[in-house]
């Protein structure tokens, strides 16, 4: 098992640098200067410019620039942002946990019912509920997330008055982070009812955020549910006289998972993709919106960091999921 | 060590206790724990920095005001200037020496790492200027030190000296007479840092924290910035002017339109700036809701180059302006966003010209002009249009296919061109177009900050901000006059003359002044929309 993480995190090395590679010129190909990017009407002189492309080392060869960013990225260094002169590493972790603690909530949302939503489905295959299911499922996919999200926030906050608008906690509390993640912070606090605000501003961004996932797990679960279902073991289950839900719930269930754990793998890269829109509608501060920003005012080091960042996550994730498998089904443990 | 698991173990207690009081509190939904008089204000983005004078965005200078004061100030709601940290000031004869005599028992805020020792004196005013102005202020280059709108304004050819005469007394000496100057010390720019702040932070080897955790005199006290999400501010209980009548200002930040709109409705916050120009109506229609407009400090316009054939006759660029359907272009780009402009100034500026009528709508006039010309038709000619939208003009592009399709009625036939933003910019002030669309967001609500940056012969150069490259000696003169005359009541003369010369010309097809509104909760009292953008919240209060 350990020579397995070894060797799958050996591999990682070529991917990480490539990703740096394509970050890096990537980024660079957007027209626009970073120094003008940040002038208004008036511009900037010539002088200006040039000193301060200078100042940023942006007057070097290309392949100059990236052997400087390579050698500090080596001492763990991700640079400074251009705009706020501070450390993209802090401004990252800094933003990071809202990103996570969002994602999470979206995606417990979205297989505690698109799984039972996915079953349900399967055992009544062809029935008006299975068909009911999978068109709620194959509407969510499609819906934008933008109007979905302007819709829930007038249904239930305009009109009904149940949820908060955006944000993260109602601006009256004044919360101090600790952990980054409000609803470890708010109950750390002085003021632990505040739990509940926080509680509250997460239904509609999670939802939003969770809608898609969810729409793909409930899919995904039903047909892998109805390929296990058909499988002789689950015959033979029956036949031995086993209760239909003790069949269903534990001996099908484990078997479907295995492809439904991969596309919930998968589905973290979907969720940062979606925390985009999702965050800049609920102004939500994590780190979506954040590098949406970094990449309109050409923060070049924010831009690279942010990627880096955001796809180590992906991978890791990725990498936690192929060895999850084997947990679930001992066929394919990873030992040879 | 010990320390630390302490300060687990008293986490983990409260932690339990927390717990429990939560679950006793899950039938109902917790309150929040204090309402004092609290104004949440949805503010549209994140600053890069709480030092205005590093920044050039009203973002960053909305987020920094309320901490600050400058030695003067602009009367909210105008664009005309009151004294502020000075309590007042003496010019010389010749206009090259302002002395300011400072106010007494000015206190500075006190955080957690900075207890001020001292009320603010001349020793602040020095170390503020100079960090922007002299190379050799320790400060100078902390925080990426660019200090564009110092530079901007002209400050570094204006000044010649900043002289501290006594503890209360600043005395500024220019190379030049400059009316302008004493608007320019209004703007965020020359906003009154603590040197005492600064060189305690020096010595604990955090200078940039000055410009991140800022310490000011203003009305309310910086409390905590979290990005993307809030900034807290608390009122300044020893305010030199009187405690601010909030408690408590809140910037909720809210960069989405709709979701800005949304919260006003829903009661999070009571004032939402830039809203969506469709929403417009709708909020005139809500109850709770005022909404309040103004036009904005910008102009909207297309420049003629004025070196370029045909457009060098004067003949020619009134006939343009009669060929161009104006109310159309407001109509179907601007919608209840803007409002046709007449003169290069907006109306909010004084000195403003009401006598002069605009050109009309007038196809065949113009034909008649340009025979009269001798202009051979058809012509080919191109029409410059920003990428980007701004304040004073939405959508550059479809501006420029309006007019094409107007100017082909009367025999020009032109191409639309665009650029990258730098890009656009630069060649346009290069004067490589024919017809560029730009504008214009001002700065000091001088007319100034608009004639003679935009029209003044000195800005006609190749790179110069004067995209009609127009220069009119006339015009100059005036507008050169002006600067020099502290006077106001005679620099107003100067100005509209100067406004009259500008419209018989025609430089400038002018388009728009953007219509700014800003949906406000009813309970909110005394805001006043500022027509320099800004937004302030010192003498708000809430029913």
């Amino acid at each position: 098992m350990l020579r397995y993480i070894a060797s799958r995190l050996l591999v990682l090395v070529p991917t990480v640098l490539g990703i740096v590679l394509l970050a890096f010129f990537l980024v660079r190909q957007l027209h626009g200067d970073a120094v003008e990017a940040r002038s208004g009407e008036r511009g900037i002189t010539a002088e200006q410019l040039a000193e301060r492309r200078h100042a940023l080392g942006l007057d070097r060869p290309l392949y100059e620039q990236f052997g400087a960013y390579l050698g500090q990225l080596m001492q763990g260094d991700l640079g400074k942002s251009y705009v706020t002169q501070r450390p993209v590493i802090d401004e990252f972790l800094e933003l990071f946990p809202a990103t996570i603690e969002l994602s999470i909530v979206a995606m417990i949302f979205a297989v505690v019912i698109g799984l039972p939503a996915g079953i349900l489905a399967a055992l009544t295959r062809g029935s008006v509920l299975d068909h009911g299911v999978m068109g709620a499922a194959l509407a969510g996919y499609s819906m934008p997330i933008f109007w979905w999200a302007i819709l829930l926030i007038v249904l239930f906050s305009n009109i009904l008055g149940l949820t908060p608008v955006s944000g993260r906690l109602d601006v009256l509390y004044y919360i101090e982070p600790t952990t980054g993640f409000m609803l470890i912070d708010t109950l750390l606090s002085d003021e632990p009812e505040s739990f509940w605000s926080a509680l509250r501003h997460l239904i509609l961004p999670s939802v939003v955020l969770g809608t898609i996932p969810l729409a793909v797990i409930a899919r995904m679960t039903r047909s892998a549910m109805l390929e296990v279902l058909g499988e002789d073991y689950i015959r033979t289950a029956r036949a031995k006289g086993l209760s239909p839900f003790r069949v269903v719930w534990v001996h099908a269930l484990r078997n479907a998972l295995i492809p439904v754990i991969t596309v919930i793998g998968l589905q973290v890269g979907t969720l940062l993709a979606g925390a985009v829109l999702t965050e800049t509608i609920f102004s939500w501060p994590g780190v979506g919106k954040w590098l949406i920003d970094a990449i309109g005012r050409r923060d070049f080091p924010a831009v690279q960091g942010g990627i880096l960042l955001i796809a180590v996550t992906i991978i890791a994730v990725n990498l936690a999921v192929d060895l999850l498998y084997g947990l679930i089904n001992p066929r394919i443990r990873h030992q040879k | 060590m010990n320390l630390r698991s302490g300060t687990l173990r008293t986490k983990a207690r409260r932690l339990a206790l927390a717990t429990a009081a939560a679950t006793t509190l899950l039938a109902g939904l917790g309150g929040p724990a204090f309402a004092a008089k609290t104004l949440v204000y949805c503010s549209e983005g994140s600053p890069e920095n709480f030092n205005p004078q590093l920044n050039t965005t009203g973002t960053s200078f909305d987020a920094a005001r309320p901490v600050y004061d400058r030695l003067v100030d602009f009367v909210p709601g105008t664009t005309q200037t009151r004294p502020g940290l000075a309590e007042s000031w003496t010019v010389s004869e010749d206009g090259l020496t302002y002395e300011f005599k400072l106010r007494r028992g000015v206190k500075f805020h006190t955080s957690k790492t900075f207890t001020p020792t001292r009320d603010f004196n001349a020793d602040d005013v020095l170390f503020s200027f100079n960090r922007m102005w002299k190379n050799d202020s320790p400060y100078h280059g902390v925080s990426g030190g660019a200090y564009d709108y110092f530079g901007d304004m002209g400050m570094n050819e204006m000044l010649k000296s900043i002289d501290k005469v006594d503890d209360y007394t600043v005395r500024f000496v220019l190379t030049a007479p400059n009316a302008p100057f004493i608007a320019n010390l209004a703007m965020d720019f020359a906003t009154i840092l603590s040197a005492e702040y600064a060189d305690a932070m020096l010595k604990a080897g955090t200078p940039e924290k000055v410009d991140q955790e800022p310490i000011g005199t203003g009305a309310f006290t910086f409390v905590q910035y979290q990005k993307d999400a809030i900034i807290r501010f608390k009122a300044f209980d020893a305010y030199w002017a009187g405690k601010p009548k909030l408690d408590n200002l809140v910037f909720a930040i809210t960069t989405d339109a709709s979701t800005r709109w949304a919260k006003l409705k829903a009661g999070e916050c009571q004032v939402a700036p830039y809203p969506n120009p469709q929403d417009i109506e709708v909020m005139k229609a809500t109850p709770g809701v005022v909404l309040m407009q103004q036009p904005g400090l910008n102009v909207g316009y297309l420049a003629f180059n004025t070196q370029k054939a045909p457009f060098d006759n004067k003949l020619v660029r009134q006939a343009l302006s009669m060929a161009i359907d104006k109310a159309a272009i407001i109509k179907a780009v601007y919608g209840a966003a803007g409002q046709p402009a007449v003169n290069p100034i907006p109306p909010t500026i004084w000195s403003y010209n009401k006598d002069i009528t605009d050109y009309p709508y007038d196809p065949e006039k113009a034909k008649a002009l340009l025979a009269q010309a001798q202009v051979t038709l058809p012509l080919e000619t191109d029409i410059w249009a920003m990428p980007v939208q701004r304040p004073y003009n939405p959508d550059a592009k479809k501006v420029a296919e309006l007019i094409q399709a107007d100017l082909a009625a009367v025999g020009f036939k032109a191409k639309i061109v665009t650029y990258e933003w730098g890009e656009y910019r630069k060649r346009c002030q290069n004067g490589e177009h024919q017809m560029c669309q730009l504008g214009w967001t001002g700065d000091n609500g001088d007319p100034d900050n608009f004639l003679y940056t935009l029209l003044g012969c000195d800005a006609a150069r190749p790179g110069g901000g004067n995209l009609a490259k127009w220069c009119n000696k006339e015009f100059d003169d005036l507008v050169r006059k002006a600067q020099q005359v502290p006077d106001m009541a005679e620099r107003t003369k100067l100005y509209e003359q100067a406004q009259v010369i500008f419209h018989e010309e025609a430089p400038w097809f002018v388009i728009a002044h953007s219509l700014v509104s800003e949906p406000v909760s009813d309970k909110v009292v005394n805001y006043k929309l500022s027509p320099l953008g800004s937004h302030e919240f010192k003498e708000v209060d809430l029913k």
